[in-house]
């Protein structure tokens, strides 16, 4: 008992490092402004999301079909999303950025209903705050709505497999993914302008503390879901 | 522990995360990382021009502001309300 416990520490521990490991390679923290992306990776980045916004829809269906008490959970995890979105914390760096917020609804219901999900909070925010833009949309749905979920299922997915408890999963799934979206935020700059690692300070380093934030605050929703709707966790397949 | 203990223990963890910073530089400007990219490709590509401006700018930063806060406010009012929702069903309540 105490030798699988033991295991199931290091197991952890060990795929915990790998993944940091892999991110801290490229350490970059919000949305691209509008205007500020050449017309052709305009539309590149928006191609590249079409496929997954429109899978998004059938992948929602499919889970709300599968399990129909979870619908009003869908419905918190883009609030959750929204919610995030808008607080523009203080970095460690002396700037400011906001957390995503996506990755709970990537635990919960896969990397593809957030690409709908995202792409929602990313038109809100940039048909009403000027905040990232239209012409640039599909480069931020690309980094915020597609990247970051599929690195967050993709984490909490190993951690499971590797018998991380469930809060640890969550944690790091949620934190990683959130840095990973800045991480290609700043790559997409980087391609364009050069500079690659001038952008990643910007937008990763002052992440990095926002990502802890959110991997704390998706754990906080988690715990009340463990509790009090073990059962549709279960329908999703996340417990 | 409760999930209560637990997530208030959280909770505090990222207000001060958020507070720490405003505490250690108390001169740091705290700007937008989007307004510093900016800056960073006029640096880098001094002839970039933006190509397109936002449609519909906020009239001032208290506008702004509004907006932002509504965002929040609305989804804080949706998780809010689904939580409630849930914790209220006592279906559950046997499992732990």
């Amino acid at each position: 008992m105490r030798q699988s416990k033991r295991n199931q520490i290091l197991l952890t521990g060990g795929v915990l490092a790998a993944l940091v490991g892999l991110l801290t390679v490229n350490a970059g923290a919000m949305h691209i402004a509008e205007g500020y992306l050449p017309v052709n990776w305009c539309l590149l980045w928006g191609a590249v999301c079409v496929p997954f916004v429109v899978a998004g829809f059938f992948s929602i269906k499919r889970r709300i079909d599968q399990a129909p008490r979870a619908k009003i959970l869908l419905a918190m995890c883009g609030a959750f999303a929204f919610v995030l979105s808008a607080l523009k914390l203080p970095s460690f760096n002396g700037s400011c950025s906001h957390p995503t917020g996506v990755g709970l609804g990537a635990i919960l219901f896969g990397p593809l209903t957030m690409a709908v999900l995202g792409l929602i909070v990313l038109l809100f925010q940039a048909l009403l705050l000027a905040h990232g833009g239209l012409t640039t949309l599909g480069a931020n749905t690309f980094s915020m709505a597609i990247a970051g979920p599929i690195l967050s299922w993709v984490v909490y997915k190993l951690l499971r497999k590797a018998n991380a408890p469930a809060a640890v999963a969550v944690f790091a799934a949620a934190a990683l993914g959130d840095l990973f979206t800045y991480v290609i935020t700043s790559l997409q700059l980087g391609i364009v302008n050069g500079g690659m690692v001038k952008f990643l300070t910007i937008f990763a380093v002052t992440q990095v503390p926002l990502a802890i934030a959110e991997g704390l605050l998706t754990v906080v929703i988690f715990n009340v879901l463990e509790k009090y709707s073990k059962a549709e966790l279960q329908e999703l397949r996340v417990l | 522990m409760k999930v209560w203990q637990k997530n208030l223990i959280l909770i505090l963890l990222v207000i001060a995360l958020a507070a720490v910073p405003l505490w250690l530089l108390p001169n740091a400007e705290f700007g937008g990382a989007d307004g510093q990219a900016e800056e960073a490709i006029t640096e880098l590509n001094p002839d970039y021009e933006p190509w397109f401006e936002p449609i519909l700018e906020p009239a001032s930063g208290e506008v702004e502001s509004l907006l932002f806060a509504l965002q929040a406010a609305i989804g804080a009012g949706v998780v809010g309300f689904v939580l409630g929702r849930m914790t209220k069903s006592d279906k559950n309540k046997g499992e732990k």
